[in-house]
């Protein structure tokens, strides 16, 4: 594989890269997350003039939104984007690519080995900059981070899948080492032809990740078994989903679910005396707003095989519900019926699209 | 769902099991049965969908969350789907949600899928008495008793 080695620190290279890009006209735009100088306060941002590309830090562990979500419609702009996603980030967007919902056409992804991101709440707080030195110290000894969101404690695709461009920012990259840059497709080999750095060819030493990985199987095997003991079960479902406040915040911060009608916010869902009537003549008692659970029920089993496990929804959930770990659990069970992993490959179909004429024998 | 096994005793239940049956295949076997004079429980309920895969996850839920103690979907044999392939389809979907439930551990043999033809009046009768004795044993969906959602 290409590679380029910038003698700099992993998030000034990648820096390097995009000014590259952007100022040679490679590409129109660059996504990344960034820190505004003045406040602390961090978003992620389209930046279209090199002026200020110096205030991105593509490489930070905080995920405002998934990025996937607002790259749908830029991808189909036609304007050429560099955008820099964390792994799940491109995983949902290869999702939602399959779904129609954006293409890769445009688009120069680039990723890194990640270390997991803050919870959005030490963000908002403004912790981020002083809690990043002991991070960075943690992540490159191949350890996870105690702070970091619960789903990237248990992540085990922390490695880019499919990017363009892959920069090295946990495990083999130690501070002062330098920037790996691996390229991945022609049209990074292309357009990086002529970026500064020193030109090779190298592949990702993945066994200084091992450590990270097999911490970060440990970590998963312990969440879901929790999970598993505390949110399953009709008792285990009702306690934690009782909680809900019906907000669908977690639905429309999740890049899968991309229904702009989603049927849980259709008429079939809009609450009558019929439905009232015929629900107290039942049981006698109505627990309001109604439905949350079915909610949860019905977008487990419409996407959960599709979750990559960002946890976006966690982070917003006002009442503390372990929405992502509900779901990254019961999705990868889902998704293995179908030997399905989501975003693995762009030209993989989703399961429900598909179908083998002799498979689940003991159904029907 | 922790007390299904000693209601499982109670010989006096009458569960309630919903049918969705596939027009072109089940729903001509059920009338068949119907037409043979063959024996169906009283407590079976019949819901008429063009093809077994119009039946959504949303629907099957809300039908267990409205109280159903049983659901059987039913439809034309794989091959013989009246448009092509649209039971292959259902077949998939099904299995993810009887995984979801399996996952979650809520009583996932509530649920069942067969292939009744329209010339199976015979096995139509037979499925729908053993899936809805196989109900009775499980006893009420304990989702009725709970006002929690
Ligand atoms: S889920 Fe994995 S890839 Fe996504 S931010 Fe967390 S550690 Fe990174
Ligand atoms: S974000 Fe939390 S409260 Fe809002 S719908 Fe999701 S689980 Fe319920
Ligand atoms: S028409 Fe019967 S299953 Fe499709």
């Amino acid at each position: 594989m290409s590679s380029i080695t910038i003698e700099k620190s992993a998030s000034k290279g990648i820096n390097d890269l995009l000014r590259h890009l952007l100022s040679t006209g490679k590409v129109d735009a660059v996504l990344a997350m960034r820190m505004m100088p003045d406040t602390g306060a961090w978003d992620l941002a389209l930046v279209t003039d090199v002026k200020n590309l110096k205030e991105l830090k593509p490489l930070a562990p905080v995920m405002t939104v998934n990025a996937s979500q607002v790259l749908s419609n830029l991808s189909l702009s036609g304007k050429k984007i560099a955008a820099v996603l964390k792994p799940c980030e491109l995983r949902a967007f290869v999702e939602r690519v399959k779904r129609e919902q954006g293409s890769l056409e445009n688009l120069f992804t680039i990723s890194h080995t990640c270390g997991g991101v803050f919870p959005l709440d030490l963000v908002a707080e403004g912790k981020v900059d002083r809690l990043l030195p002991k991070y960075e110290k943690v992540v490159s000894a191949g350890e996870i981070p105690s702070n970091i969101r619960d789903t990237c404690k248990a992540c085990e695709h922390f490695i880019p899948m499919n990017a363009d461009i892959m920069v090295s920012a946990a495990g083999e990259c130690k501070p002062g080492e330098g920037c790996m840059i691996y390229l991945n497709s022609d049209k990074a080999r292309e357009a990086l032809s002529e970026c500064t750095g020193e030109h090779g060819s190298a592949v990702l030493d993945s066994t200084s990740l091992e450590k990270l990985a097999t911490a970060r199987a440990r970590e998963r095997e312990k969440l879901f078994s929790s999970i598993e003991k505390d949110c399953s079960g009709l008792d285990g479902l009702v306690n934690i989903f009782g909680k809900c406040v019906g907000c669908h915040g977690c639905s429309r911060v999740c890049p899968i679910c991309y229904c702009t009608l989603c049927d849980f916010e259709s008429i079939n869902f809009d609450y009558n005396l019929p439905y009232f009537e015929e629900h107290l003549a039942r049981k006698g008692a109505l627990r309001l707003p109604p439905d949350t659970m079915l909610f949860h029920m019905g977008r487990l089993t419409h996407m959960s095989f599709s979750c990559v496990g960002c946890g976006m929804c966690s982070d917003v959930c006002p009442v503390g519900i372990p929405v992502a770990a509900v779901f990254s659990r019961t999705g990868e069970s889902t998704a293995s019926i179908f030997d399905y992993l989501p975003g693995r490959d762009v030209t993989e179909e989703i399961p429900v699209m598909i179908f083998k004429e002799e498979e689940f024998p003991e159904l029907g | 769902m922790k007390d299904k096994k000693e209601k499982s005793s109670n010989s006096e239940f009458t569960p309630k099991v919903v049918g969705f049956l596939c027009n072109w295949c089940t729903y001509a076997a059920a009338d068949l049965a119907g037409g043979s004079r063959l024996e169906i429980p009283s407590s079976f309920s019949v819901v008429r969908v063009m093809c077994s895969s119009r039946i959504d996850h949303n629907l099957l839920l809300t039908t267990f969350f409205k109280g159903a103690d049983g659901i059987l979907v039913a439809g034309c044999h794989p091959g013989d789907c009246h448009y092509g392939e649209g039971n292959y389809y259902a077949r998939r979907r099904f299995a993810q949600l009887k995984k979801v439930m399996e996952t979650l551990d809520l009583d996932p043999e509530r649920l069942e899928l067969v292939w009744v033809s329209a010339a199976e009046g015979n096995r139509y009768a037979e499925v729908v008495s053993d899936f809805t004795e196989k109900i009775r044993k499980l006893g009420p969906n304990p989702m009725n008793s709970s006002t929690r959602f």
